[in-house]
């Protein structure tokens, strides 16, 4: 399998807090990667970084091969990377089909003189984008909803709708940030199930930022811990779950561990 | 009862015409407006011209503030870089009479090479920051023309502007440029609707609602930006050619900070983004005050309350804008 996302020895600074200290992370073709962490780890820097909108201070990331750091993140988003967000961050004025349409963006080309003239071309293009948009709604199971404002639908609806509208991007990566964040048990496990089926059905590869242990153990194939900046284990779910480091991070060292224990995350750590 | 009964009916009837097809409405409409000045006299089709006016300059802020959401108060230096290019290239002040037709093209081209000028330094900057210094931009266009005395006369304006012709015939009755105004409002119109409904107007929206998650769905800002600064000051530069050609004199005092505050102002009260709500926007702000003239004491004053009473009961304006539905729903 050919490597899709080569992150090697990423530092991020924000002042004097080392936000990511020389983060390696390896991304193959058709692959789903966990990224986990206690909070404040760095992880969503990390997204960050990939997508362009920090640039790190050193380090390099290559898609593909190609070097995408100092890219901007429109350019970074048309090489084939998108992305959710760890607070929905849908356009909520505009309708379901057209937050999807807005993903497409970077496979259509009219310019002003197409949208004004409206020739046979650019119609071509809006009709295949929307048929894509249908299509790509079907997907997610939001059929149906097309002409809601994205503002109303409920809220495991606005995620899957991002989820929708980062897949228009027609991407090879495709990073979520917390998808399940703020679901309900079934709501978590028809999202996992989705996920699975994003790879397997349209060949992508996923990078997954998640808490819920049960999601990124149960669909990742590998896992990256970061703690305090830094890549503290990375490995198959099975080896990353026994890892004395990662129980440390989570749990705390042995001594502390019976204090600590009231706030744990997730008990099957 | 009957007061009901009455009412129903009335929003049946309606509903009735907003139920009618797009374009039917437009024609009707159109039409009703094309037959009007036999009918209202000289001084109101005057009125209606410059309601005109102001119908194509807010169609054209509506491009910037209510696509893009960059909001712009200098719009008015667009519009006088408009009226004062066809004023030198068209008066005998330089003694150049070039055709208003010829004019129209160069002076839309004009204004949105002033629209990017301004919008390259502008283009990290976001809301207030923006707005203050698209306001100084503005105070400067007009500050140069008030004082560029050997090119623009000063206060004292420039006179005798070419009127437009074809052929033998020439404009010159408040009809004639009725009929001008009209048309180029359907133009501006036009343009806007059809960029409203494409991948450009789709990205200037998604831009408006979040900057940064349009950034990453692929958009471009800073040439986003710079379209809509760009597309937008030109229909200000037509707009200010017509006025300039229709008014046959133009004094500084015409493009002060009022104009950018007007044109703001109604595409807020008819509904941002909108493009009916631009033409009610402009009947009420522009007309009502000509309707209103006895009481011209009390007009600011009516102003202000109009805009409050606004943001408490129609934050979204009269015609909010509606987001097109998708033609293509059940086919596969």
């Amino acid at each position: 399998m050919g490597v899709l996302l080569e992150i090697r020895s990423v530092t991020k600074k924000f002042g004097g807090l080392q936000a990511l200290t020389k983060v390696d992370l390896l991304i193959e073709e058709k692959m789903i990667a966990g990224l986990i962490g206690p909070n404040g780890a760095g992880k969503t820097t990390l997204f960050n970084a990939i997508t362009g909108v920090y640039a790190p201070e050193e380090g390099s990331i290559l898609f593909l091969g190609r070097q995408i750091i100092g890219k901007k993140r429109h350019e970074i988003t048309a090489v084939g990377i998108a992305r959710t967000f760890q607070n929905i961050r849908l356009f909520p004025n505009m309708s379901t089909a057209e937050n999807v349409l807005v993903g497409h963006h970077c496979q259509m080309h009219a310019g002003v003189w197409g949208a004004v003239s409206r020739n046979r071309k650019t119609l071509e293009e809006e009709t295949m984008a929307q048929r894509k948009v249908m299509e790509l709604l079907r997907f997610v199971g939001l059929e149906g909803q097309e002409d809601q404002l994205a503002k109303n639908l409920p809220y495991g609806d606005q995620r899957r709708l991002e989820i929708a509208r980062a897949l228009a991007v027609g991407p090879k990566l495709l990073l979520l940030d917390e998808p399940t964040a703020g679901m309900n048990p079934q709501e978590t496990l028809s999202l996992t199930r989705f996920v699975s089926r994003i790879r397997d059905e349209l060949g992508l590869s996923i990078l997954l930022i998640e808490h819920d242990m049960r999601v990124v153990m149960g669909i990742s194939d590998r896992v990256t811990v970061l703690d305090h900046g830094i890549r503290i284990a990375e490995g198959p779910p099975e080896t990353i779950q026994k890892d004395p480091r990662v129980i440390e991070a989570y749990l705390g060292r042995p001594s502390e561990r019976v204090r600590k224990r009231s706030r744990l995350p997730h008990k099957n750590v | 009862m009957i007061k009901q009964i009455l009412a129903e009916r009335l929003s049946r009837r309606w509903q009735g015409i907003l139920r009618m097809p797009k374009w039917l409405q437009f024609v009707l409409i159109t039409g009703f407006v094309a037959v009007l000045p036999p009918f209202i006299g000289n001084y109101w089709t005057h009125v209606l011209a410059y309601i005109g006016i102001y119908v194509m300059l807010g169609v054209g802020i509506n491009v910037v503030v209510g696509f893009a959401g960059l909001l712009d108060l200098g719009y008015v230096a667009f519009y006088a870089i408009g009226a004062y290019s066809y004023a030198f290239l068209a008066s005998p002040k330089f003694g150049i009479h070039i055709p208003f037709w010829m004019m129209i093209p160069a002076c839309a081209a004009l204004a949105s090479l002033g629209g990017a000028l301004l919008g390259i330094p502008v283009l990290r900057m976001r809301g207030d920051y923006l707005a203050i210094v698209t306001l100084g931009f503005g105070e400067i266009i007009r500050i140069l023309i008030n004082n560029l005395d050997a090119l623009t006369n000063g206060p004292k304006g420039l006179l005798r502007i070419d009127p437009p012709t074809i052929g033998s015939f020439t404009f010159t009755t408040p009809t004639h440029f009725y009929y001008l105004i009209l048309g180029g409002c359907l133009l501006s119109i036009f343009f806007t609707s059809r960029l409203n409904n494409s991948r450009i107007g789709r990205a200037w929206i998604a831009m408006r609602e979040d900057q940064d998650a349009a950034a990453l769905m692929g958009i471009d800002i800073l040439k986003y930006k710079l379209l809509a600064f760009a597309i937008g000051a030109s229909f200000a530069g037509v707009g200010g050619t017509i006025f300039a050609a229709k008014q046959g004199s133009i004094f500084p005092d015409d493009f002060s900070v009022m104009v950018s505050v007007n044109v703001i102002c109604l595409i807020i009260i008819g509904g941002l983004g909108s493009i009916p709500g631009v033409i009610i926007g402009a009947i009420i702000l522009i007309g009502i005050p000509e309707v209103l003239r006895a009481a011209a004491m009390y007009r600011m004053l009516a102003f202000g309350l109009l805009l409050i009473l606004m943001m408490i009961f129609r934050p979204m304006g009269i015609f909010p804008s509606a987001r097109r539905k998708l033609e293509l729903k059940k086919e596969d």
